[in-house]
Protein backbone atom coordinates (compact mmCIF):
# COMPACT_ATOMS: atom_id res chain seq x y z
CA UNK A 1 0.00 0.00 0.00
CA UNK A 2 1.26 3.42 -0.86
CA UNK A 3 2.08 5.61 2.10
CA UNK A 4 -0.50 8.32 2.66
CA UNK A 5 1.00 11.83 2.98
CA UNK A 6 -2.20 13.82 2.92
CA UNK A 7 -2.87 16.45 5.55
CA UNK A 8 -6.28 18.04 5.86
CA UNK A 9 -5.29 21.69 5.72
CA UNK A 10 -2.44 24.10 5.29
CA UNK A 11 -2.49 24.66 9.06
CA UNK A 12 -1.74 20.99 9.63
CA UNK A 13 0.81 21.07 6.80
CA UNK A 14 2.94 23.70 8.55
CA UNK A 15 2.84 22.03 11.99
CA UNK A 16 6.24 22.36 13.64
CA UNK A 17 7.39 25.61 12.05
CA UNK A 18 9.22 27.82 14.54
CA UNK A 19 10.99 31.15 14.70
CA UNK A 20 14.62 30.99 13.66
CA UNK A 21 14.16 28.12 11.21
CA UNK A 22 15.42 27.88 7.63
CA UNK A 23 12.77 27.46 4.94
CA UNK A 24 12.98 26.81 1.21
CA UNK A 25 10.28 28.20 -1.04
CA UNK A 26 9.92 26.91 -4.61
CA UNK A 27 9.11 29.16 -7.51
CA UNK A 28 10.75 31.43 -10.05
CA UNK A 29 9.48 34.97 -9.75
CA UNK A 30 5.81 34.41 -8.94
CA UNK A 31 5.63 31.29 -11.13
CA UNK A 32 5.06 28.08 -9.17
CA UNK A 33 5.24 29.59 -5.68
CA UNK A 34 3.59 27.86 -2.69
CA UNK A 35 1.02 30.57 -2.07
CA UNK A 36 -0.89 28.70 0.62
CA UNK A 37 2.18 27.87 2.69
CA UNK A 38 3.41 31.46 2.48
CA UNK A 39 0.05 32.66 3.79
CA UNK A 40 0.20 30.13 6.64
CA UNK A 41 3.74 31.11 7.62
CA UNK A 42 2.63 34.74 7.65
CA UNK A 43 -0.43 33.93 9.77
CA UNK A 44 1.72 31.96 12.25
CA UNK A 45 3.64 35.12 13.14
CA UNK A 46 6.95 33.26 13.54
CA UNK A 47 10.02 35.43 13.03
CA UNK A 48 13.77 35.46 12.41
CA UNK A 49 13.43 33.18 9.41
CA UNK A 50 16.12 32.35 6.89
CA UNK A 51 14.45 31.96 3.51
CA UNK A 52 16.03 30.23 0.54
CA UNK A 53 14.20 31.17 -2.62
CA UNK A 54 15.38 32.19 -6.09
CA UNK A 55 13.49 35.49 -5.76
CA UNK A 56 11.89 37.47 -2.98
CA UNK A 57 8.43 38.01 -4.43
CA UNK A 58 7.00 41.43 -5.15
CA UNK A 59 5.52 44.07 -2.87
CA UNK A 60 2.41 42.51 -1.32
CA UNK A 61 2.64 39.09 -2.98
CA UNK A 62 4.73 35.95 -2.76
CA UNK A 63 7.54 36.24 -0.24
CA UNK A 64 6.88 39.99 -0.25
CA UNK A 65 4.13 39.07 2.24
CA UNK A 66 6.67 37.80 4.79
CA UNK A 67 8.97 40.79 4.27
CA UNK A 68 6.09 43.16 4.88
CA UNK A 69 5.59 41.65 8.34
CA UNK A 70 9.37 41.58 9.07
CA UNK A 71 9.35 37.83 9.59
CA UNK A 72 12.48 37.31 7.51
CA UNK A 73 15.93 37.79 9.02
CA UNK A 74 17.92 36.53 6.08
CA UNK A 75 17.19 35.95 2.42
CA UNK A 76 19.29 33.65 0.20
CA UNK A 77 18.42 34.31 -3.45
CA UNK A 78 19.88 34.84 -6.91
CA UNK A 79 17.77 37.79 -8.03
CA UNK A 80 15.70 40.18 -5.95
CA UNK A 81 15.05 43.05 -8.32
CA UNK A 82 11.28 43.33 -8.18
CA UNK A 83 10.58 44.32 -4.62
CA UNK A 84 10.84 47.86 -3.18
CA UNK A 85 10.27 46.81 0.43
CA UNK A 86 12.99 44.21 0.06
CA UNK A 87 15.42 46.80 -1.27
CA UNK A 88 14.56 49.20 1.51
CA UNK A 89 15.13 46.58 4.25
CA UNK A 90 18.35 45.43 2.60
CA UNK A 91 19.83 48.91 2.20
CA UNK A 92 18.86 49.88 5.77
CA UNK A 93 20.50 46.72 7.10
CA UNK A 94 17.30 45.28 8.63
CA UNK A 95 17.52 42.32 6.29
CA UNK A 96 20.55 40.14 5.74
CA UNK A 97 20.87 39.15 2.09
CA UNK A 98 23.08 36.56 0.47
CA UNK A 99 23.03 36.70 -3.32
CA UNK A 100 24.34 33.59 -5.04
CA UNK A 101 24.43 32.38 -8.65
CA UNK A 102 21.19 30.74 -9.72
CA UNK A 103 22.76 27.46 -10.84
CA UNK A 104 24.68 27.26 -7.57
CA UNK A 105 21.42 27.87 -5.69
CA UNK A 106 19.71 25.04 -7.59
CA UNK A 107 22.65 22.66 -7.12
CA UNK A 108 22.94 23.44 -3.40
CA UNK A 109 19.30 22.34 -3.11
CA UNK A 110 19.78 19.23 -5.24
CA UNK A 111 22.98 18.30 -3.39
CA UNK A 112 21.17 18.59 -0.05
CA UNK A 113 18.56 16.11 -1.23
CA UNK A 114 21.08 13.82 -2.88
CA UNK A 115 23.40 13.41 0.10
CA UNK A 116 26.25 15.40 -1.47
CA UNK A 117 27.66 17.68 1.27
CA UNK A 118 29.56 19.97 -1.11
CA UNK A 119 30.59 20.29 -4.75
CA UNK A 120 32.81 22.36 -7.04
CA UNK A 121 31.39 24.76 -9.61
CA UNK A 122 33.06 27.32 -11.88
CA UNK A 123 30.29 29.89 -11.27
CA UNK A 124 31.48 32.97 -9.42
CA UNK A 125 35.21 32.41 -9.68
CA UNK A 126 37.04 35.76 -9.69
CA UNK A 127 33.97 37.61 -8.36
CA UNK A 128 32.87 38.65 -4.88
CA UNK A 129 30.93 35.37 -4.66
CA UNK A 130 34.32 33.62 -4.38
CA UNK A 131 35.43 35.49 -1.26
CA UNK A 132 36.38 33.04 1.48
CA UNK A 133 35.74 29.96 -0.65
CA UNK A 134 38.15 27.16 -1.44
CA UNK A 135 39.33 27.18 -5.07
CA UNK A 136 40.45 24.06 -6.89
CA UNK A 137 41.44 23.57 -10.49
CA UNK A 138 39.90 20.79 -12.57
CA UNK A 139 40.50 20.34 -16.30
CA UNK A 140 42.49 23.55 -16.35
CA UNK A 141 39.69 25.68 -14.91
CA UNK A 142 39.20 27.17 -11.43
CA UNK A 143 36.18 26.05 -9.39
CA UNK A 144 34.65 27.14 -6.08
CA UNK A 145 33.66 24.78 -3.28
CA UNK A 146 29.97 25.24 -2.51
CA UNK A 147 28.01 23.51 0.24
CA UNK A 148 24.63 21.83 0.26
CA UNK A 149 21.87 23.75 2.00
CA UNK A 150 20.26 22.63 5.20
CA UNK A 151 16.57 23.48 5.41
CA UNK A 152 14.09 22.62 8.15
CA UNK A 153 11.14 22.86 5.79
CA UNK A 154 10.79 23.04 2.01
CA UNK A 155 7.53 24.45 0.69
CA UNK A 156 6.78 23.53 -2.90
CA UNK A 157 3.88 23.81 -5.29
CA UNK A 158 2.81 21.39 -8.02
CA UNK A 159 -0.02 21.25 -10.51
CA UNK A 160 -1.06 17.76 -9.55
CA UNK A 161 -0.23 15.31 -6.81
CA UNK A 162 -1.49 12.05 -5.44
CA UNK A 163 -2.06 10.94 -1.87
CA UNK A 164 1.40 9.28 -1.84
CA UNK A 165 3.04 12.66 -2.48
CA UNK A 166 3.99 12.05 -6.11
CA UNK A 167 4.10 15.35 -7.98
CA UNK A 168 3.57 16.60 -11.52
CA UNK A 169 4.35 20.19 -12.42
CA UNK A 170 3.05 22.36 -15.22
CA UNK A 171 5.40 24.03 -17.71
CA UNK A 172 8.01 26.37 -16.18
CA UNK A 173 6.29 26.24 -12.78
CA UNK A 174 8.56 23.26 -12.03
CA UNK A 175 11.70 25.43 -11.63
CA UNK A 176 13.13 25.13 -8.07
CA UNK A 177 10.23 23.06 -6.74
CA UNK A 178 11.75 19.71 -7.63
CA UNK A 179 15.23 20.23 -6.14
CA UNK A 180 13.78 21.91 -3.04
CA UNK A 181 11.35 19.03 -2.53
CA UNK A 182 14.39 16.75 -2.47
CA UNK A 183 16.18 19.00 0.03
CA UNK A 184 13.71 19.74 2.82
CA UNK A 185 13.93 17.84 6.13
CA UNK A 186 10.17 18.17 5.95
CA UNK A 187 8.81 18.89 2.48
CA UNK A 188 5.31 20.27 2.24
CA UNK A 189 3.71 20.12 -1.20
CA UNK A 190 0.62 22.08 -2.11
CA UNK A 191 -1.17 21.08 -5.28
CA UNK A 192 -3.96 22.45 -7.43
CA UNK A 193 -5.37 18.98 -7.93
CA UNK A 194 -5.05 16.08 -5.47
CA UNK A 195 -5.91 12.60 -6.75
CA UNK A 196 -5.97 9.10 -5.21
CA UNK A 197 -2.89 6.89 -5.71
CA UNK A 198 -3.03 4.97 -8.93
CA UNK A 199 -4.49 7.81 -10.93
CA UNK A 200 -1.17 9.29 -11.99
CA UNK A 201 0.81 7.43 -14.63
CA UNK A 202 4.08 6.42 -12.90
CA UNK A 203 5.88 7.30 -16.16
CA UNK A 204 4.73 10.89 -15.93
CA UNK A 205 5.69 11.70 -12.33
CA UNK A 206 8.31 14.45 -11.98
CA UNK A 207 9.01 14.23 -8.24
CA UNK A 208 8.60 10.86 -6.50
CA UNK A 209 6.62 10.95 -3.27
CA UNK A 210 9.60 9.76 -1.22
CA UNK A 211 10.75 13.39 -1.17
CA UNK A 212 7.41 14.68 0.11
CA UNK A 213 6.32 14.33 3.73
CA UNK A 214 3.03 16.25 3.58
CA UNK A 215 0.69 17.04 0.73
CA UNK A 216 -2.53 19.03 0.57
CA UNK A 217 -4.82 20.61 -1.97
CA UNK A 218 -4.34 24.37 -1.84
CA UNK A 219 -7.55 26.20 -0.96
CA UNK A 220 -6.77 29.07 -3.29
CA UNK A 221 -4.22 29.90 -5.98
CA UNK A 222 -4.11 33.42 -7.33
CA UNK A 223 -1.27 32.60 -9.77
CA UNK A 224 -0.46 36.22 -10.40
CA UNK A 225 1.48 37.02 -13.58
CA UNK A 226 4.48 39.23 -12.86
CA UNK A 227 5.24 40.45 -16.37
CA UNK A 228 2.34 39.89 -18.74
CA UNK A 229 3.75 40.19 -22.26
CA UNK A 230 1.77 39.47 -25.42
CA UNK A 231 2.47 39.59 -29.14
CA UNK A 232 2.02 43.00 -30.74
CA UNK B 1 25.04 55.59 -38.54
CA UNK B 2 25.19 53.83 -35.21
CA UNK B 3 22.83 50.87 -34.86
CA UNK B 4 19.78 50.84 -32.65
CA UNK B 5 19.04 47.94 -30.30
CA UNK B 6 17.29 46.01 -33.05
CA UNK B 7 20.30 46.49 -35.31
CA UNK B 8 22.60 45.05 -32.65
CA UNK B 9 20.25 42.07 -32.25
CA UNK B 10 20.09 41.61 -36.03
CA UNK B 11 23.89 41.54 -36.29
CA UNK B 12 24.19 39.02 -33.41
CA UNK B 13 21.59 36.80 -35.08
CA UNK B 14 24.10 36.27 -37.89
CA UNK B 15 26.20 34.34 -35.36
CA UNK B 16 23.46 31.70 -34.97
CA UNK B 17 24.24 28.40 -36.63
CA UNK B 18 22.05 25.46 -37.55
CA UNK B 19 21.58 23.12 -34.60
CA UNK B 20 22.54 25.64 -31.93
CA UNK B 21 20.95 25.67 -28.49
CA UNK B 22 21.03 29.31 -27.43
CA UNK B 23 20.49 31.15 -24.16
CA UNK B 24 19.41 34.77 -24.58
CA UNK B 25 19.66 37.19 -21.67
CA UNK B 26 17.25 39.98 -20.79
CA UNK B 27 17.16 43.21 -22.86
CA UNK B 28 18.80 43.48 -26.30
CA UNK B 29 19.65 39.73 -26.34
CA UNK B 30 15.93 38.84 -26.24
CA UNK B 31 15.49 40.67 -29.57
CA UNK B 32 17.93 38.28 -31.29
CA UNK B 33 15.08 35.74 -31.53
CA UNK B 34 13.33 38.07 -34.00
CA UNK B 35 16.12 37.73 -36.58
CA UNK B 36 16.90 34.00 -36.89
CA UNK B 37 18.46 33.54 -40.34
CA UNK B 38 16.23 31.71 -42.81
CA UNK B 39 16.83 28.02 -43.29
CA UNK B 40 18.44 27.24 -39.94
CA UNK B 41 16.96 25.59 -36.85
CA UNK B 42 17.93 26.78 -33.38
CA UNK B 43 16.31 26.23 -29.97
CA UNK B 44 16.21 28.80 -27.22
CA UNK B 45 16.93 27.75 -23.67
CA UNK B 46 15.45 29.69 -20.79
CA UNK B 47 17.30 28.99 -17.55
CA UNK B 48 14.13 28.91 -15.46
CA UNK B 49 13.50 25.55 -17.07
CA UNK B 50 12.65 25.24 -20.73
CA UNK B 51 14.05 24.47 -24.16
CA UNK B 52 12.19 25.40 -27.31
CA UNK B 53 10.94 28.77 -26.16
CA UNK B 54 8.60 30.43 -28.65
CA UNK B 55 7.34 33.99 -29.13
CA UNK B 56 5.14 35.95 -26.72
CA UNK B 57 1.57 34.58 -26.56
CA UNK B 58 -1.43 36.05 -28.32
CA UNK B 59 -3.45 38.29 -25.99
CA UNK B 60 -5.66 36.05 -23.84
CA UNK B 61 -3.53 32.93 -24.21
CA UNK B 62 -0.91 33.80 -21.62
CA UNK B 63 -0.30 31.42 -18.71
CA UNK B 64 1.10 32.16 -15.26
CA UNK B 65 2.91 28.81 -15.46
CA UNK B 66 4.78 29.57 -18.69
CA UNK B 67 7.36 32.33 -18.41
CA UNK B 68 10.92 33.10 -19.48
CA UNK B 69 13.83 34.06 -17.25
CA UNK B 70 12.71 37.70 -17.46
CA UNK B 71 9.36 36.55 -16.01
CA UNK B 72 7.59 37.47 -19.25
CA UNK B 73 4.77 35.24 -20.47
CA UNK B 74 5.89 33.18 -23.46
CA UNK B 75 4.90 30.17 -25.57
CA UNK B 76 6.41 26.76 -26.25
CA UNK B 77 7.44 25.64 -29.75
CA UNK B 78 6.63 22.10 -30.93
CA UNK B 79 9.29 19.83 -29.42
CA UNK B 80 9.77 22.06 -26.37
CA UNK B 81 10.67 20.53 -23.04
CA UNK B 82 10.33 21.67 -19.44
CA UNK B 83 12.70 20.70 -16.66
CA UNK B 84 13.73 21.71 -13.17
CA UNK B 85 16.31 24.38 -12.33
CA UNK B 86 19.12 21.99 -11.44
CA UNK B 87 18.73 20.20 -14.79
CA UNK B 88 18.63 23.57 -16.53
CA UNK B 89 21.97 24.57 -15.04
CA UNK B 90 23.39 21.13 -15.78
CA UNK B 91 22.78 22.03 -19.44
CA UNK B 92 24.57 25.33 -18.93
CA UNK B 93 27.44 24.13 -16.72
CA UNK B 94 27.82 20.98 -18.78
CA UNK B 95 28.33 23.12 -21.92
CA UNK B 96 25.37 21.68 -23.79
CA UNK B 97 24.27 25.22 -24.71
CA UNK B 98 26.23 26.45 -27.73
CA UNK B 99 25.81 30.19 -27.52
CA UNK B 100 25.01 32.64 -24.76
CA UNK B 101 24.07 36.23 -25.51
CA UNK B 102 23.88 38.66 -22.63
CA UNK B 103 23.97 42.34 -21.82
CA UNK B 104 26.69 44.08 -19.84
CA UNK B 105 27.43 47.30 -18.01
CA UNK B 106 31.17 46.92 -18.62
CA UNK B 107 33.48 44.58 -20.53
CA UNK B 108 37.27 44.59 -20.22
CA UNK B 109 39.69 44.01 -23.07
CA UNK B 110 40.61 40.63 -21.50
CA UNK B 111 37.00 39.49 -21.64
CA UNK B 112 35.94 40.19 -18.06
CA UNK B 113 32.30 41.17 -17.71
CA UNK B 114 30.38 43.21 -15.12
CA UNK B 115 26.60 43.20 -15.36
CA UNK B 116 24.99 42.50 -12.01
CA UNK B 117 25.68 45.14 -9.41
CA UNK B 118 26.34 48.84 -8.97
CA UNK B 119 27.48 49.18 -5.35
CA UNK B 120 25.18 51.41 -3.34
CA UNK B 121 22.78 51.82 -6.27
CA UNK B 122 21.56 48.73 -7.99
CA UNK B 123 21.54 45.51 -6.03
CA UNK B 124 19.30 43.06 -7.78
CA UNK B 125 21.46 39.97 -7.97
CA UNK B 126 23.26 37.97 -10.61
CA UNK B 127 20.47 35.53 -11.43
CA UNK B 128 21.94 32.93 -13.77
CA UNK B 129 24.55 35.22 -15.32
CA UNK B 130 27.53 33.98 -13.27
CA UNK B 131 26.78 30.34 -14.07
CA UNK B 132 26.38 31.19 -17.76
CA UNK B 133 29.58 33.18 -18.15
CA UNK B 134 31.65 30.73 -16.09
CA UNK B 135 30.74 27.76 -18.24
CA UNK B 136 29.66 28.81 -21.72
CA UNK B 137 32.32 28.49 -24.41
CA UNK B 138 30.81 31.07 -26.74
CA UNK B 139 29.63 34.26 -25.08
CA UNK B 140 28.54 37.28 -27.07
CA UNK B 141 27.87 40.50 -25.25
CA UNK B 142 25.21 42.83 -26.65
CA UNK B 143 25.68 46.32 -25.26
CA UNK B 144 25.93 50.03 -25.96
CA UNK B 145 29.49 51.20 -26.51
CA UNK B 146 29.17 54.23 -24.25
CA UNK B 147 27.03 54.90 -21.19
CA UNK B 148 24.58 57.77 -20.65
CA UNK B 149 27.36 59.91 -19.20
CA UNK B 150 29.28 59.51 -22.45
CA UNK B 151 31.92 57.18 -20.95
CA UNK B 152 33.22 54.07 -22.64
CA UNK B 153 31.86 50.73 -21.38
CA UNK B 154 34.67 48.85 -23.15
CA UNK B 155 37.48 49.22 -20.68
CA UNK B 156 41.05 48.24 -19.90
CA UNK B 157 39.75 46.98 -16.52
CA UNK B 158 36.17 46.74 -15.27
CA UNK B 159 35.39 49.12 -12.40
CA UNK B 160 32.14 47.43 -11.29
CA UNK B 161 31.92 44.10 -9.42
CA UNK B 162 32.65 41.30 -11.89
CA UNK B 163 30.22 38.68 -13.10
CA UNK B 164 32.99 36.57 -14.63
CA UNK B 165 36.63 36.73 -15.69
CA UNK B 166 38.16 36.17 -19.15
CA UNK B 167 34.97 34.71 -20.53
CA UNK B 168 33.57 36.96 -23.27
CA UNK B 169 34.29 35.93 -26.88
CA UNK B 170 32.70 38.77 -28.84
CA UNK B 171 31.13 42.16 -28.21
CA UNK B 172 28.54 43.70 -30.51
CA UNK B 173 27.66 47.36 -29.91
CA UNK B 174 25.87 50.10 -31.82
CA UNK B 175 29.26 50.96 -33.36
CA UNK B 176 31.19 47.76 -33.91
CA UNK B 177 31.76 44.02 -33.73
CA UNK B 178 34.86 43.08 -31.74
CA UNK B 179 36.51 39.84 -30.78
CA UNK B 180 38.34 39.47 -27.46
CA UNK B 181 41.97 38.45 -27.98
CA UNK B 182 44.94 38.22 -25.64
CA UNK B 183 45.91 41.74 -26.69
CA UNK B 184 42.54 43.43 -26.44
CA UNK B 185 39.41 44.12 -28.50
CA UNK B 186 40.09 43.16 -32.09
CA UNK B 187 37.92 45.27 -34.36
CA UNK B 188 36.13 43.03 -36.87
CA UNK B 189 33.36 45.20 -38.32
CA UNK B 190 32.08 48.77 -38.22
CA UNK B 191 28.40 49.74 -38.08
CA UNK B 192 27.27 51.24 -41.39
CA UNK B 193 28.70 54.75 -41.78
CA UNK B 194 30.70 54.60 -38.52
CA UNK B 195 34.42 55.36 -38.82
CA UNK B 196 37.28 53.51 -37.18
CA UNK B 197 38.18 56.81 -35.45
CA UNK B 198 34.71 57.00 -33.86
CA UNK B 199 35.10 53.47 -32.55
CA UNK B 200 38.62 54.17 -31.30
CA UNK B 201 37.37 57.29 -29.50
CA UNK B 202 34.53 55.38 -27.81
CA UNK B 203 36.79 52.53 -26.64
CA UNK B 204 38.84 52.98 -23.48
CA UNK B 205 40.33 49.48 -23.58
CA UNK B 206 43.00 48.38 -26.05
CA UNK B 207 41.58 48.29 -29.58
CA UNK B 208 43.37 46.31 -32.25
CA UNK B 209 42.89 47.63 -35.76
CA UNK B 210 44.37 45.52 -38.50
CA UNK B 211 43.94 46.45 -42.16
CA UNK B 212 40.67 47.57 -43.70
CA UNK B 213 37.73 47.15 -41.33
CA UNK B 214 34.63 46.15 -43.27
CA UNK B 215 31.14 47.50 -42.64
CA UNK B 216 28.56 45.17 -41.14
CA UNK B 217 26.10 43.72 -43.61
CA UNK B 218 22.60 43.73 -42.17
Amino acid sequence: MAINKVVASVTEAVQGIESGMTFMFGGFGLCGIPENAIAAVRASGIKELTCISNNAGVDGFGLGLLLETRQVKKMISSYVGENDEFERQMLSGELDVELIPQGTLAERCRAAGAGIPAFFTPAGYGTEVAIGKEVRWFNGKPHLLEHAFNADFAFVKAQKGDTAGNLIFNATARNFNHAMAMAGKITVAEVEELVPVGELDPNEIHTPGIFVQRIFKGAHFEKRIENRTVRK
Amino acid sequence: MALDKNGIAQRIAQELKHGYYVNLGIGIPTLVANYIPKGIDVEFQSENGMLGMGPFPIDGEESADLINAGKQTITAEPGATFFDSSTSFAMIRGQHVHLTVLGAMEVSDQGDIANWKIPGKMVKGMGGAMDLVASAQNIIVAMMHINRAGESKLLRQCTLPLTGVKCVSKVVTELAVMEITDNGFKLLERAPGVSVEQIQQATEGRLIIEGEIPEMKL
